[in-house]
């Protein structure tokens, strides 16, 4: 079976999915983590064995209708002992760098 | 016998007598932590005092009990780091809900928390950023994973027990190592409230315990309805303590042919064999069963585990908690490159691996061939199990098939390394209930476990089995010479 082409996953996509994943990576771990990445997908590549064009997705393991409640005011966690888990923050908010020019 | 060596079952009983006060549980634990867990690494943030004092305590039924609880489950005021540089300094401001039902039943929150694969990802525990827990049972080994630090803790007398969390084999695997029982509940069974979540679709909490009753005790409390879990169920628990008791006569047993397997370490097969011809004293009935969806299951896990978990992953960002590298303010683009060195630097190797595998199995053109195949496939996983459930009221496997592996053995080699949770995944793939017990050693005095699953919320019948099996066996009763 030919088994190249379309999900190679060299430098360069490994580097684009870094940045969607918000990750900054050295140029070495690029290397190695495609190098692993072509490895795992050659081993999850034997699920194109099977047949599954009717098979259902699992959406969940047990038969759980939507989950609904009353919308109800409920206690709120206690905003300083949760702002104090922030790296940086200002009165009630927290602090980010400048986003807008 | 110390203290420490104690079940709770043993314990609760001496404090009902008044022989023995909370107090001297606890600096007994102290005690043993301070001789030996330098080595074992059960425990991290070490440097914390265990206070002796023991805080007002409620009535209840594990009254003055300590318990030891993995480093991602939220403990109020107490850091919860996942063992990952991300999250340095988090202090959860809440319990998770298995937290807050221990303590509303007298249990004691113990002070430190238990070592584990960053984010729990891991089969062995040296992915935590405070260095690997070594095997009670001989240093040079690895404990499994990702609960390592719970379970070396309870194998090692360090703890009477523990919680863990399982979304690959993460409370069996690492019991089967260390010769402890570990228990993953049915899906829903358990809440996750304040559990910081891996791969939501398959995350459950459990016990990790000296004996099956403990389990069963431990269990008790922690399950039920949570109204702030929406995937926990509405069903009614039962004291599954009761549970244990009556014979095993007659109940079915499937033994799945794929489990057997090339690859399957010798000493474990007899220790499994062994197990079995046991069991069949006691009156159970075996029949060998097909799972044939088997081989594909570590393939479909490590697609939808490392997608669900890229996604659980994005809120560490630098933004509302732990650790925050700033890029120089004044650049362009400056709040994506705060996220980027955040994430660089506050993420292990592992954690990298699995965010960009899951991203890439999430992105715009690979989303059906990767994960929405796995999920179809993960479909045929399930029908295999409720199929053989028609005719079998439990399944029996090993639970690893080997016992435990050098530290450093399958570090740098990711593949092996998963393939060393094949036996334990597809429980979580199905949301079963599945428990390992301690089933004996190998020659070179390393611990094998057994596993059995059950149908879904089905939890009293494996927990009956698995304790008919321990009264009459001594495997739990060992103790690792340290």
């Amino acid at each position: 079976m030919e088994k190249k082409q379309n999900y190679s996953v060299d430098v360069e996509k490994v580097k684009y999915i870094a940045h969607l994943a918000r990750i900054d990576l050295k140029e070495q771990e690029l290397i190695l983590l495609s190098s692993q990445l072509k490895k795992i997908l050659d081993f999850i590549d034997q699920l194109k064995e099977l047949d599954v064009e009717k098979v259902p997705p699992t959406s969940h393991v047990l038969s759980l209708k939507n989950v609904l409640r009353e919308d109800m005011p409920q206690e709120s966690l206690p905003l300083d002992e949760t702002l104090k888990n922030a790296p940086q923050f200002k009165d009630n908010f927290f602090v980010v760098p400048k986003i807008i020019e | 016998m110390e203290l420490n060596q104690l079940t709770a079952f043993q314990l609760l009983k001496l404090l009902k007598e008044g022989s023995i006060a909370c107090e001297d549980i606890i600096s007994s634990l102290k005690e043993r932590i301070q001789k030996i867990d330098f080595q074992i690494n059960a425990y991290v943030r070490k440097d914390k005092d265990i206070g002796l004092s023991v805080p007002y305590i409620k009535e209840g039924c594990l009254k003055g009990i300590p318990v030891a609880i993995k480093d991602n489950i939220a403990t109020c005021f107490l850091p919860t780091e996942c063992c990952s540089r991300i999250l340095k300094g988090f202090i959860p401001p809440y319990d998770a809900t298995v937290i807050k039902r221990l303590k509303s039943e007298g249990a004691l929150i113990f002070p430190l928390k238990t070592n584990m694969d960053e984010f729990a990802f891991g089969s062995s525990t040296e992915n935590s950023c405070f260095g690997p827990t070594r095997n009670p049972w001989n240093l040079e080994y690895v404990v499994g994973g990702s609960s390592g630090g719970s379970a070396a803790a309870v194998a090692a007398d360090e703890a009477i027990f523990a919680l863990g969390t399982d979304t690959g084999g993460s409370i069996r695997q690492p019991a089967s190592f260390c010769g402890v029982v570990g228990f993953k509940p049915t899906y829903g069974r358990v809440s996750r409230f304040g559990l910081i979540a891996f791969a939501s679709s398959l995350d459950v909490i459990g016990p990790i315990t000296k004996d099956v009753y403990d389990c069963a005790l431990l269990l008790n409390i922690i399950s039920g309805y949570d109204p702030c879990d929406s995937t926990s169920v509405e069903i009614p628990t039962k004291d599954f303590t009761q549970g244990l008791l009556g014979d095993i006569k007659g109940i079915k047993i499937g033994l799945p042919k794929e489990y057997f397997i090339e690859g399957l370490d010798r000493e474990v097969k007899e220790r499994i064999e062994e197990a079995v011809a046991e069991l069949k004293k006691l009156g159970v009935v075996f029949q060998e069963v097909s799972l044939p969806h088997t081989k594909y299951a570590v393939a479909v896990y490590y697609i939808i585990a490392t997608a669900e978990a890229s996604s659980n992953l994005a809120r560490f960002d630098g933004v509302q908690y732990g650790l925050r590298v700033d890029a120089s303010s004044q650049e362009k683009d400056a709040l994506i490159k705060m996220y980027k060195q955040t994430r660089k630097e506050g993420f292990g190797e592992e954690a990298k691996r699995r965010i960009i595998l899951g991203t890439f199995a999430l992105a715009h053109g690979y989303y059906e061939a990767y994960y929405l195949r796995a999920q179809k496939v993960r479909t045929l996983i399930c029908q295999d199990f409720a199929e053989v459930f028609k005719e079998c009221d439990c399944i029996l496997t090993p639970t690893s098939p080997t016992a435990a592996f050098k530290l450093k053995e399958k570090i740098d080699d990711p593949l092996k390394m998963y393939l060393s949770d094949i036996f334990t995944i597809s429980a979580n793939l199905a949301g079963l209930p599945a428990i390992s017990v301690p089933c004996g050693f190998t020659k070179k005095g390393l611990p094998v476990g057994m596993q059995i699953l059950g149908k879904p919320f089905a939890e009293e019948t494996i927990l009956k089995v698995a304790y008919n099996y321990e009264q009459h066996t001594i495997w739990h009763k060992q103790k690792p010479k340290l």
